[in-house]
């Protein structure tokens, strides 16, 4: 859209203030303008020496005098209520020291964003695993024994719901939409696909167990845990506990992985602040790998059906996506399966259905992309059937169906380039010797195939704020609540505030995970680092105007390289021009360009699989990501998040499947030795590109979310190669070889 | 399910960390990682799974790698134990540290000091001549190619799945050519006239 | 993880006598059973740590090749002669586990490894195995990863070793003391033990009986070796299937045939009918579906693993043209 008329400095008091409300598209690109030159550089991380030497400390490793080991009880019935726990028993044990139950104690993790506690269901259990009692002792090897062998008399209700296939549905409002006659779409059609696709529940895993250290200092809590969202889980835990959130400070300096999983306070947080405060002593408790898997967020089991309705050409008439996902009773959050599918493509007629089973299994919540990371897989397969079944190019038929504004909202779209991404992709990836016929490629044991999908993950801005610190000797400081869990914040934050100071990147100091510091949007969403970095720029904005008045000259003219100031005819180091430390609150908002316009990142997956012809195992060749994300603020960083991303992809499409037994809902496989998550072999190189863009609507920094864009499609670029291998179309998600196996070609 | 009746005996285990000798008194039960983590503050050594199913844990003993979760600390008495803070410290990092800080072998850090000392102990283990079970001939020595890299680091899971960067940085530390500069291409459409 | 006492023994015919005594579990690499310990699946009163006993050793020997059972999976699977003598045990063991488990799991250990099934290992659920007479809740559930052949209607778990089943194709001997200090061979085919109506016990083993080695007969000459793991994911995973083979074609005709596999059966699996069918036969599709009959004959899936019962036909049939082909 033509952007000429808009004035880019509407909200020009931002620089005075360091406050913006994101209102209107920024087409003033600050960023592109300065000097320094580290901005979107492979610069390494400088959190990257204390965590390759075991110095980075995660939260089960705060020490603290006197130290008690608590390890959780997981309930062995899945639905039913404790009775009562033989505490005496226990505490005769060698070294127990309490045990914690009653009316406290979360069921399950609060949902990302919650801002408030979770259900507390004061003994009433509702899934296997469910967290029942905390057993403390004086050391780890005490509590674990006295946790296994704690008894509790339960009674158990016959009416839980286990498998949902069989389980009631409930239809939940604002999510069903019928727009046009979807109906005479496919009856008009000259080709359509009706397909039903399934995934599995899956997991997180992430690598570090959650942790919570507790200590009170009188009414003081200060709890060191592994979290993602300090802003949200501050509050959650004092609502959990029923106290003023001013005694809660939570520290979370480095988080070992949490791809959802550690977005909402989660129970042993709560239990090890009980504990602590009961015994008058410091508690760790750090989850076991099992009660990773069984009490934090699963992804729920998806069953989709897809149907494509288009004309010769291939252009789509018709769309619709039908979802059954289930979670626990009472629990808010429902798996946005066709989150992508309403914008991506066109076709008037459209359809979206959802429904959700209450099953007594464990939580469902965000896992990495919560609705692409699953839709997609339907869709882009759904895409893949449609063009072998009119026999026009996977990358065309995509490109065909492009629309102009949103299909359903009739808005406009902020900077997509996905055909870009696809044409791109192509030509590096070598698509034009793709062989269209399946399973017309073969080396030794092995069909060769190869396959394409679009990716797409909307993009949101959070609200956030940051301190930033420019001291005279030439260094700065960085300070907001938000979170580095591997994404790079330490890394990118550092990088926006060096290059709008013009300082070297080791002069710039980011300090991060406490709760106390300027509330971040925390991370999650794949919202942090564009979020938390427009903060972090607004902040240097508003310096760069008083440094600017400093020199005595305008702040557009002003240069800042190497500490040193330029400007007018002045030129100065930042010693000899500041008296003192400038320090100020960046503060980013969202507003009407979030509701005008559809802001998402956009790419294109490919990959070459190899599908063994004795075994029917799968192994990816290669395989190729083309993103388009806004601006790229770190392109190893970001590299590195396609790369995760893609990885999962690899996982989501051939390995991981968690779990449930249907006659009782537990879980059977909650460990990683049978939980497939991608090992080192079962990744190939990949190939990362990036393709050049400025989302001006999106935020002042241009730059939008990457952490999930990479997973979604990615496993469908997966399933469509090996399609084009072998001509199996395998729609129950993961393609391991018993489901490919039948259906070898000879 | 009976409680233990007696009171449960300390073991003495002496241990030669990095160099030093620690005495640890603890209970038989203390694993060797849990006895670097809570009885000798080195926590450096990370506990992902405690079941032998991740490798965070990983240490040499005796120079050679080892799950420490399924370790007894009493059963390696009198054992020489590098970890990861044996290996280098920032400012004087070891060329396996340096290089996965080069290459990004890594996202949120916690499987790293496994990685890195896993990945120590490989280079040695090939430069024996150990096959892995993608050696074609057994019968000869094994050139460390990304794939031979591959398989033997699968022991050591990374959820972040920094798996690229982490073979690249050992193909670096082993003296050969990553796969791919560091970083990714960022393509400039408008510059470059396409579209 | 219960409490116990530990010892260390200093002399295999202590380790023998202490570990005979009720309660009593012989530890050496520890990665099973440790993991095993800490869930309470085994919950044993003494640990007799046999580590610092001089079992460590491989030798070539009159008959054959000697492994002491403390070797590391690690340092067998490297060692110059197994690679080239016996490439199918190298090949074995380097499909199984991690470099860091195998450089701790000892021969022995392995041939004693725990059945993977989730069933077995959750205390929660009912396992005859785990506990006797309480129940399969396998048999009804989740049994993807679980046994076809050999099974009861007890229980049907899978041995999850690599290791034993190339040992079973290549007719190892394993040596056994007794805590009386006497020493016996017991061939391996006879070393573990079908469930039937007691799955709790896995082989011929006495209280207080120590492996102190296994010994593989003299290599079988121009023999075409291979193991081949079908899994569910490229590296660090149990087998869905395994197939060991040791074979020699001589005029045209399979000669020396042994064939074992893992992931069907509750032990190392070899069937002398398949290699009766094979012997003195021209390869050819045909023969090579028969032995798979052969094989499959008894065979039962439980749903979920119904799956084993085509693909151990088409890893047979592979390994045996591959055989015919060398």
């Amino acid at each position: 859209m033509d952007l000429s008329n808009l004035n880019p400095f509407s909200s020009s008091d931002h620089r005075e203030t360091g406050h913006l409300k994101m209102d209107k598209p920024d087409t003033s690109r600050r960023l592109d303008e300065m000097q320094q030159g580290v901005i979107s550089k492979s610069l390494n991380r400088p959190d990257g020496p204390l965590k390759v030497s075991g110095t980075a400390r995660y939260a089960a490793e705060a020490e603290a005098d006197d130290m008690a080991t608590g390890v959780l009880v997981g309930a062995i019935i899945p639905k039913g209520r404790v009775v009562s726990i033989d505490e005496d028993a226990a505490m005769k044990m060698p070294g127990v020291l309490g045990v914690f139950h009653g009316k406290k104690l979360l069921r399950n993790p609060a949902q990302g964003t919650a801002n408030q506690a979770p259900i507390q269901p004061d003994g009433e259990v509702s899934y296997m695993g469910q967290p029942v009692a905390l057993v403390v002792a004086e050391s780890f090897e005490q509590a674990r024994d006295a946790a296994i062998t704690l008894a509790i008399t339960y009674e158990e209700d016959d009416d839980g719901v286990f498998d949902p296939k069989i389980a009631e549905k409930e239809k939940p409002d604002g999510k069903q939409i019928d727009q046009g006659d979807f109906d005479a779409a496919m009856r008009d059609a000259a080709a359509t696909v009706d397909s039903r696709y399934t995934t599995p529940v899956q997991s997180s895993a992430p690598m570090e167990p959650h942790a919570s250290v507790a200590q009170w200092n009188g009414d003081q809590l200060t709890l060191h845990g592994s979290y993602q969202m300090l802003n949200y889980n501050k509050n959650e835990l004092a609502d959990s506990l029923g106290i003023d959130v001013k005694n809660v400070r939570i520290l979370a300096p480095y988080v070992g992985g949490g791809f959802g999983s550690k977005l909402g306070i989660a129970p042993e947080a709560v239990a090890a602040a009980l504990a602590a405060k009961a015994l008058e002593r410091p508690v760790r408790v750090a989850m076991s790998r099992r009660t990773v898997f069984e009490t934090t967020m699963r992804r729920s089991e998806t069953s989709q059906r897809v149907q494509l309705a288009a004309d010769k050409t291939g252009k789509l008439l018709g769309l619709a996506h039908h979802a059954s996902v289930s979670n626990l009773p009472d629990e808010g959050f429902t798996e946005p399966v066709a989150a992508a599918t309403h914008f991506l493509y066109g076709g008037g007629s459209r359809r979206f259905t959802y429904e959700v089973a209450r099953l007594n299994r464990s939580c469902a919540g965000s896992v990495r992309a919560p609705g692409e990371a699953v839709g997609m897989l339907a869709l882009e397969s759904a895409m893949d059937e449609l063009a072998h079944e009119l026999d026009i190019d996977p990358i065309e038929l995509r490109v065909r169906n492009m629309p102009e504004k949103h299909p359903e909202s009739d808005i406009p779209y902020s900077a997509r380039n996905f055909e870009d991404c696809l044409r791109q992709g192509a030509k590096r990836f070598g698509w034009a010797d793709r062989r269209p016929v399946p399973a017309s490629r073969r080396e030794g044991d092995w069909w060769i195939g190869v396959g394409v999908a679009g990716a797409a993950r909307s993009n949101i801005l959070g609200e956030s704020k940051a301190l930033v610190t420019l001291n005279a000797d030439g260094t700065a400081l960085v300070e907001t609540d938000m979170t580095d869990i591997g994404t790079g914040t330490y890394t990118i934050l550092a990088q926006i505030a060096a290059e709008m100071l013009g300082l070297p990147l080791e002069k710039v100091t980011v300090s991060l995970g406490d709760s106390e510091l300027p509330e971040g949007p925390g991370s999650g969403g794949s919202w942090g680092a564009q979020s938390s970095g427009s903060s972090v720029y607004l902040a240097c904005e508003a310096i760069r105007t008083k440094v600017a008045k400093a020199l005595g000259c305008a702040a557009e003219d002003l240069t800042l390289k190497d500490g040193i100031a330029t400007g007018g005819n002045n030129r100065k180091p930042l010693a000899d021009l500041l008296d003192g430390p400038i320090a100020q609150e960046g503060h980013i908002e969202p507003g009407a360009t979030m509701e005008n316009f559809d802001q998402a990142g956009y790419g294109a997956h490919f990959a070459e699989v190899a599908v063994n012809a004795i075994t029917g195992e799968t192994r990816v060749r290669r395989m190729l990501g083309v993103f388009a994300a806004g601006r790229i603020l770190n392109a190893q960083t970001a590299r590195s998040q396609c790369h995760g991303g893609m990885i999962w992809g690899i996982g989501g499409a051939l390995h991981e499947e968690l779990h449930h037994d249907t006659r009782d809902g537990h879980m059977v496989n909650g460990d990683l030795a049978e939980y497939h998550v991608p090992v080192n072999l079962d990744v190939p190189q990949l190939d990362v590109l990036f393709i050049h863009q400025r989302d001006d609507h999106a935020n002042p920094i241009q730059a939008k979310g990457i952490g999930e864009l990479g997973i979604s499609g990615a496993g469908a670029a997966i399933t469509n190669a090996i399609f084009n291998a072998t001509g199996v179309r395998v729609r129950d998600y993961p393609a391991t070889l018993d489901k490919i196996l039948p259906y070898l070609p000879d | 399910m009976a409680n233990s009746p007696r009171p449960i005996a300390m073991i003495e285990t002496t241990l030669t960390i990095n160099g030093t000798r620690h005495e640890v008194n603890a209970d038989p039960r203390t694993t060797l990682l849990d006895a670097l983590r809570h009885h000798l503050g080195l926590h450096g050594t990370k506990k992902g799974c405690d079941h032998g199913q991740c490798g965070a844990c990983t240490v040499m003993v005796d120079g050679e790698r080892i799950n420490s979760c399924l370790a007894l600390a009493c059963m390696h008495d009198g054992d020489e134990i590098t970890t990861v803070e044996g290996l280098g410290q920032p400012g004087n990092l070891s060329p396996m540290q340096d290089a996965f800080v080069r290459h990004d072998g890594y996202q949120c850090g916690y499987c790293t000091p496994g990685q890195v000392v896993s990945a120590t102990a490989m280079l040695g283990e090939a430069k024996r001549g150990w096959p892995s079970f993608v050696s074609d001939d057994l019968d000869t020595d094994v050139a460390l190619t990304t794939q031979e890299i591959s398989e033997r680091m699968s022991g050591n899971l990374c959820r972040c799945s920094a798996y690229p960067g982490i073979v690249n940085a050992i193909l670096d530390a082993d003296g050969q050519q990553p796969e791919g500069e560091a970083g990714a291409e960022i393509v400039n459409l408008v510059l470059e006239g396409a579209q | 993880m219960k409490p116990f006492t530990y010892e260390r023994a200093t002399a295999v015919a202590d380790a023998g006598r202490s570990a005979a005594i009720p309660g009593a579990a012989i530890i050496a690499g520890g990665t099973n059973l440790l993991d095993l310990m800490k869930l309470q699946v085994e919950t044993p009163d003494t640990l007799v740590d046999v580590t610092r006993l001089d079992m460590h050793a491989m030798e070539a020997v009159d008959d054959g090749f000697r492994i002491g059972a403390l070797v590391t999976n690690s340092n067998l699977a490297a060692d110059r002669t197994v690679r080239r003598d016996y490439e199918v045990l190298s090949r074995a063991l380097l499909s199984g586990a991690t470099g860091q488990l195998r450089n701790k799991a000892t021969t022995g250990g392995n041939l004693l490894q725990r059945t993977r099934c989730n069933y077995f290992q959750d205390t929660n659920a009912r396992c005859n195995k785990r506990e006797p007479g309480s129940g399969c809740d396998a048999i009804e559930g989740l049994n993807r990863i679980l046994a076809v052949l050999g099974t009861s209607d007890h229980c049907i778990a899978t041995h999850p070793s690599d290791m034993a089943v190339a040992m079973q194709a290549l007719d190892a001997t394993v040596e056994v003391m007794a805590a009386d200090g006497s020493s016996r061979n017991v061939a391996l085919q006879d070393f573990h033990v079908l469930p039937g109506d007691t799955p709790h016990i896995e082989t011929v083993l006495e209280a207080g009986d120590l492996i102190t080695a296994v010994t593989l007969p003299k290599p079988v000459d121009g023999s075409f070796q291979t193991y081949r793991k079908a899994r569910d994911r490229a590296s660090y995973a149990f087998a869905l299937i395994s197939v060991a083979a040791v074979i020699t074609i001589k005029d045209g005709r399979f000669d020396h045939v042994a064939l074992a596999f893992g992931g069907l059966g509750p032990k190392p699996w070899r069937d002398p009918a398949i290699e009766d069918v094979l012997r003195g036969e021209e390869p050819s599709t045909a023969l090579f579906g028969k032995a798979a009959d052969v094989l499959l004959a008894d065979a039962r899936g439980y749903g979920h693993n119904d799956f084993k019962l085509p693909l151990a036909c088409r890893m047979i049939a592979s390994v045996l043209r591959d055989a015919s082909e060398s």
